[in-house]
C-alpha cells in the first residue's frame, strides 16, 4: 500500500477514535470521574443504527441521529439516577460500577441481538471509490474524515464562542471558581455527559464498518479510548483530535506491517509519553 | 473507648483467632469430600493466591490497578517458558524464579509508574499489561501466542509427588502449601509497623509524607511483593494446568482478580478467599449452561456493590454483626 | 538569648505572572512563640508549603540550624526536625485517633520500614501515642475513628500527630479554623501547654488566640513582609491597623 493510502485509512479510523472519544475527554475532565462504561454508549449507538436500518428501513443518517438521541436520552437517566451518586466515591467504586455496567452493555446486547459482527449497510453515495486526482480512494473514509474535521471545527466553536462552551472550560480548569461564579456544575455535568454518550454513540455507528460492532466491541476498544483520552489530556477537545487521529494512523500503519503484535508499539509509546507528560498534550499540569 | 482498650486493641491486632483455621480446615476436607472437584478446587486456591496479592495494593496501599494479570502472566509465563525452552522443569525452583522475574518486573514498573496516580496510573498499569500481552503475541514462537504452549511436564515436586494429570490431587495439595506459605507471609506483613503503613498512605497520602515517611519507596516496595506473589499464583496455575497461554495475563483476568477482591471485601485478606470461591463457584455452575446470564449477572453485582456494599461480602457480615450485636 | 533556628533568605515564589512570595528574610529562634498574620491571600500557607518542602522556592534560601534544606524533600525536613498541621484536616480518617498518632511516632522511632516485627509489638510506640493522646485530653476518644469525631476534636488529633514527630519547629496552620467558637478554648489550652523548648510558627486569623499566644508578630502582605515586632509593637502600629487590623477588626 501507498503512504497516501495508510494515510487516509489511518486518518479515517483515527477520526472515528475522535468522536467516539471526544465526550469521554469532557466528562472525566469536567467531574474527574473514571467512565470505563463510555465505549458501551458507542456500542449500544453502533446497534441502534444497524436495528433502525434493518427493521424500520431508516437510511443511514436518519439512523444514526436517531442513534445518537436515544443513547443521549439514555445517558442522562444513567448520569442522573447512578453516576450522580458516585461522584464523591472513590476511582476503585467508580472503575467497578463502569465495569459492571459495561458488562450489562455486553450481555444486554448479546441476550437481545445476538453475539455475532454487525455490519452496516451503507448508503450508495457512501459505497465504492472517489478519484481524487491523484490517487482514488475509498468514498466512505473520506467522508469520515470530512465530517471528523467538521465536528472538531463545530466542537472548538461551541466550545470557544457559545455561554455552554464557556462554562465548560471554566468547570474542567477550576470547578470550584466556576461553581462559585454561579455556573450550575451539575447541570452542565448531565448536558456534557449527554451530549458526549451521544457522540460516542454516532461515532459507534460511523465506525462499524471500520472498527465492527460486536458485544464485545467496549471492552475491546476500551484501552485505546482511554490512551486517547489520557494522552490528549483531560477536558482538551483539540488535544483529543490529534491523539486521535495520531493513534488511528500509527495503528492501521502497525496493523499493516505487523499484524501479530505490532500494537504493543503502541503501548510503549503510550507510556513513554504519559510518563514525560502524565497531563497530556495540551493538559496543564496540576 | 478508654485508652487502655484502644491500646489493647491495637497491640493484639496481630495475633492469630481461633476462626482463622477454618478456610485451611475446609480446604483440607473438600480434599476428602470431593475427590472429582480438585481441579476446580486447585483453580479457586490459584485465584485465592492471585487475589491476596492484589490485595496487599489495593486494599492495604490503595494502589487502583487495571493490570495486575501482568505479574500473573509472567510467573506463569516464566515456568512455561524454563520448562518448553530450557529443560528447567523442577516446580519448586520454577516458582523461586516465576517470583523472582514479577518481582523484578513489579520493582521496576512500580519505580516508574508509581509516580503518577489517579487516571494516569490507572492507564500506565493497562497500557504495560497490554504491552506484555501484545509482546507474548509477537513472539509467539516462544510463548505459544493464542495456542498457548501445551502439554508441559513438570517433575515430581520435591522429586516425590508426580503431578496427577487426571484428578489434580498432588496439585489441589501443592497449591495449598503454597498459599498457606504466601498467607502466612503477607499476614506478618500487613500486620508489621511496614503494613501499617501502607494503610496510612492508602488513608491520606499527603499526611505520611507529612510525617516523614519514605512513601514512594514503601509503595514501590509493595507493588514488587505483590507482584512476586502474583507471579507465584501464575507459576502455580501454569505448572497444575501444564499449559499456559495469553489469556494469563488479559484484561480479562485482570478484571476478573479486581472483581473477585471486592465482592469478598478488600484489606482485610480473608475476602480474598470468600470472593475466590463465591465467584468461581457461580462462575463455574452458571457460565457454561448461560454465560450471558452469568455476564449480566456480574455486571449488575459490580453496579450494586459499587452503590451499596463497598466492602464487600465480609463487610455485609460485619454490618449484620454489629447490627445483631446493637440490640 | 537563643540560637537562630529557622531562617529565610530572599524567599521568593512565582506562579507565572503571580508573586505569592517575594523575597522573605524571616528569623525564628528556638522555643519562639511567633504568629504569622495577613488579610486573606497574603501568601501566609504558600510561605508554610515553602518552609516544609511542599512547594519548590523561585529564588531563595530556607535554613535550618544554619544548614541549607531548600532543596531537601519534605519527608526529610520533617526527619530534621520540621513538623506541621494542616489547615484543612489531613488525617488517616478510617483510622482510630490512636493509630493516627502511632503512625506519626512510628516513623519517628523509625519503625515503619520494618516488615516482620507486628506494629502490636512495639511497645514504645503504642505507649508514646498515647501518652499524646492523654496529653491533647483525646483519652476517651482513642479508639475511635477520625470520621466518627467532631471537626474540634479532630483539629486535637492534628495537633498530636505534629507532637508525635518531637519537632523543633512547629508550624500550625490555623489550629483554631473550623472550630466552633464553644470549643476553641480546647486549641487553646492544647496550644498554651506545648513543650517550651519548641519554636512554634502560628498562623491564625483569631486575633485574641494571636495576641495571647505570640510574644513576636509577623505580618504578611501581597507575598511580603509589611511588618514584624513584638506583640505591642504591631498592635501599636498604624500602619498594621489600616492594612489589616482595622479591616479584621471590623469584620
Amino acid at each position: 500500500m501507498d503512504l497516501a493510502s495508510i494515510l487516509l485509512g489511518g486518518l479515517a479510523a483515527g477520526m472515528v477514535l475522535f468522536v467516539v472519544s471526544v465526550g469521554l475527554s469532557v466528562t472525566m475532565g469536567l467531574m474527574g470521574f473514571v467512565n470505563l462504561a463510555h465505549g458501551g454508549f458507542a456500542m449500544l449507538g453502533g446497534y441502534a443504527v444497524v436495528l433502525a436500518m434493518r427493521h424500520w428501513g431508516l437510511p443511514f443518517s436518519a439512523a444514526l441521529a436517531l442513534g445518537f438521541v436515544a443513547v443521549a436520552l439514555l445517558a442522562a437517566l444513567l448520569e442522573r439516577t447512578l453516576y450522580a451518586r458516585l461522584y464523591r466515591a472513590s476511582e476503585l467504586d467508580q472503575v467497578l460500577f463502569t465495569i459492571g455496567l459495561v458488562f450489562v452493555m455486553v450481555a444486554g446486547v448479546t441476550l437481545t441481538v445476538g453475539p455475532e459482527t454487525q455490519g452496516v449497510q451503507l448508503p450508495a453515495w457512501l459505497r465504492g471509490q472517489t478519484d481524487l486526482g491523484l490517487l482514488k480512494y475509498r468514498t466512505y473514509s473520506l467522508a469520515l474524515i470530512a465530517f471528523g474535521v467538521l465536528l472538531m471545527a463545530a466542537l472548538w466553536l461551541g466550545f470557544e464562542r457559545t455561554r455552554i462552551g464557556a462554562q465548560i472550560r471554566a468547570a474542567v480548569d477550576n470547578r470550584r471558581m466556576a461553581e462559585s461564579m454561579g455556573v450550575d456544575v451539575r447541570r452542565l455535568f448531565t448536558l456534557t455527559f449527554a451530549l458526549g454518550s451521544g457522540l460516542a454513540a454516532a461515532g459507534g455507528g460511523l465506525g462499524a464498518e471500520i472498527l465492527g460492532l460486536d458485544p464485545q466491541y467496549p471492552l475491546r476498544y476500551l484501552a485505546y479510548f482511554l490512551i486517547v483520552v489520557a494522552v490528549g489530556g483531560l477536558g482538551r477537545v483539540s488535544g483529543v483530535f490529534f491523539a486521535a487521529l495520531a493513534l488511528g494512523v500509527l495503528d492501521f500503519v502497525l496493523k499493516v506491517h505487523f499484524p501479530k503484535g505490532g500494537t504493543m508499539f503502541i503501548y510503549a509509546l503510550t507510556i513513554a509519553f504519559l510518563l514525560a507528560r502524565p497531563q497530556g498534550l495540551f493538559g496543564k499540569r496540576a | 473507648m478508654s485508652l487502655q482498650a484502644a491500646t489493647l486493641e491495637a497491640a493484639t491486632r496481630h495475633r492469630l483467632r481461633a476462626w482463622e483455621a477454618l478456610p485451611w480446615l475446609a480446604a483440607l476436607g473438600a480434599f476428602f469430600l470431593f475427590p472429582d472437584y480438585l481441579a476446580f478446587g486447585t483453580q479457586v486456591l490459584v485465584m485465592i493466591l492471585f487475589a491476596l496479592s492484589l490485595d496487599l495494593v489495593l486494599g492495604y496501599a490503595g494502589i487502583v490497578t487495571l493490570g495486575h494479570a501482568a505479574f500473573f502472566g509472567a510467573g506463569a509465563y516464566t515456568v512455561a517458558m524454563l520448562a518448553a525452552h530450557a529443560g528447567w522443569n523442577e516446580p519448586l525452583s520454577g516458582l523461586a524464579a516465576a517470583a523472582l522475574v514479577a518481582g523484578l518486573l513489579g520493582l521496576a514498573s512500580g519505580w516508574v509508574l508509581l509516580r503518577t496516580h489517579g487516571l494516569t496510573l490507572l492507564m500506565l498499569t493497562l497500557c504495560t499489561m497490554a504491552l506484555l500481552e501484545q509482546a507474548a503475541n509477537m513472539f509467539s514462537g516462544f510463548t505459544g501466542g493464542f495456542d498457548g504452549m501445551p502439554g508441559l511436564a513438570y517433575r515430581p515436586i520435591l522429586g516425590l509427588f508426580e503431578f496427577d494429570v487426571l484428578y489434580f490431587r498432588t496439585q489441589y495439595l501443592y497449591a495449598l502449601a503454597v498459599l498457606f506459605a504466601c498467607f502466612i507471609a503477607l499476614r506478618v506483613l500487613v500486620h508489621s509497623s511496614f503494613g501499617r503503613s501502607l494503610t496510612g498512605i492508602r488513608e491520606n497520602l499527603l499526611r505520611m509524607h507529612a510525617v516523614g515517611a519514605p512513601v514512594r519507596a514503601r509503595q514501590v516496595l509493595a507493588y514488587a511483593v505483590s507482584a512476586a506473589l502474583a507471579g507465584v499464583a501464575g507459576a502455580v496455575f501454569a505448572q497444575a494446568t501444564s499449559y499456559v497461554n495469553l489469556a494469563v495475563l488479559g484484561l480479562e483476568r485482570a478484571a476478573g482478580v479486581l472483581i473477585i477482591l471486592i465482592l469478598g471485601g478488600y484489606g482485610r485478606l480473608y475476602g480474598a478467599f470468600v470472593g475466590a470461591l463465591a465467584y468461581l463457584l457461580l462462575e463455574h455452575t452458571l457460565s457454561k449452561a448461560y454465560p450471558t446470564a452469568w455476564q449480566l449477572g456480574i455486571g449488575i453485582t459490580l453496579v450494586l456493590v459499587a452503590l451499596y456494599a463497598r466492602n464487600g461480602i465480609l463487610g455485609l457480615v460485619d454490618a449484620l454483626r454489629r447490627r445483631w450485636g446493637a440490640r | 538569648m537563643s540560637a537562630v533556628l529557622l531562617e529565610t533568605q530572599g524567599l521568593s515564589k512565582r506562579f507565572g505572572a503571580l508573586e505569592v512570595a517575594r523575597a522573605i528574610d524571616f528569623r525564628l529562634e528556638a522555643g519562639a512563640r511567633h504568629a504569622l498574620i495577613g488579610p486573606n491571600g497574603a501568601g501566609k500557607t504558600t510561605f508554610v508549603n515553602l518552609l516544609t518542602g511542599v512547594l519548590a522556592p523561585t529564588d531563595g534560601r530556607v535554613l535550618l540550624d544554619g544548614e541549607d534544606v531548600t532543596r531537601l524533600a519534605p519527608a526529610k525536613r520533617v526527619k530534621r526536625g520540621i513538623a506541621r498541621t494542616f489547615q484543612i484536616n489531613q488525617l488517616f480518617r478510617g483510622l482510630p485517633v490512636l493509630e493516627n498518632v502511632a503512625l506519626a511516632v512510628a516513623e519517628r522511632l523509625g519503625a515503619g520500614g520494618d516488615m516482620a516485627r507486628p506494629a502490636g509489638r512495639r511497645a514504645d510506640v503504642l505507649a508514646e501515642a498515647g501518652r499524646l493522646v492523654e496529653l491533647l485530653h483525646l483519652g476517651a476518644d482513642a479508639g475511635r475513628r477520625i470520621d466518627e469525631l467532631p471537626y474540634g476534636r479532630q483539629r486535637l488529633v492534628e495537633i498530636a500527630i505534629a507532637l508525635g514527630l518531637e519537632p523543633r519547629l512547629l508550624l500550625l496552620d490555623e489550629p483554631a479554623a473550623g472550630i466552633p467558637s464553644a470549643e476553641s478554648h480546647i486549641v487553646l489550652q492544647a496550644i498554651a501547654a506545648l513543650p517550651p523548648d519548641i519554636a512554634v510558627l502560628i498562623i491564625e486569623h483569631d486575633m485574641d488566640l494571636v495576641f495571647r499566644f505570640a510574644e513576636r508578630i509577623t505580618v504578611l502582605v501581597g507575598g511580603a513582609i509589611f511588618a514584624e515586632g513584638t506583640r505591642a509593637e504591631i498592635a501599636a502600629n498604624r500602619e498594621v491597623r489600616a492594612v489589616y487590623l482595622g479591616t479584621a477588626l471590623d469584620a
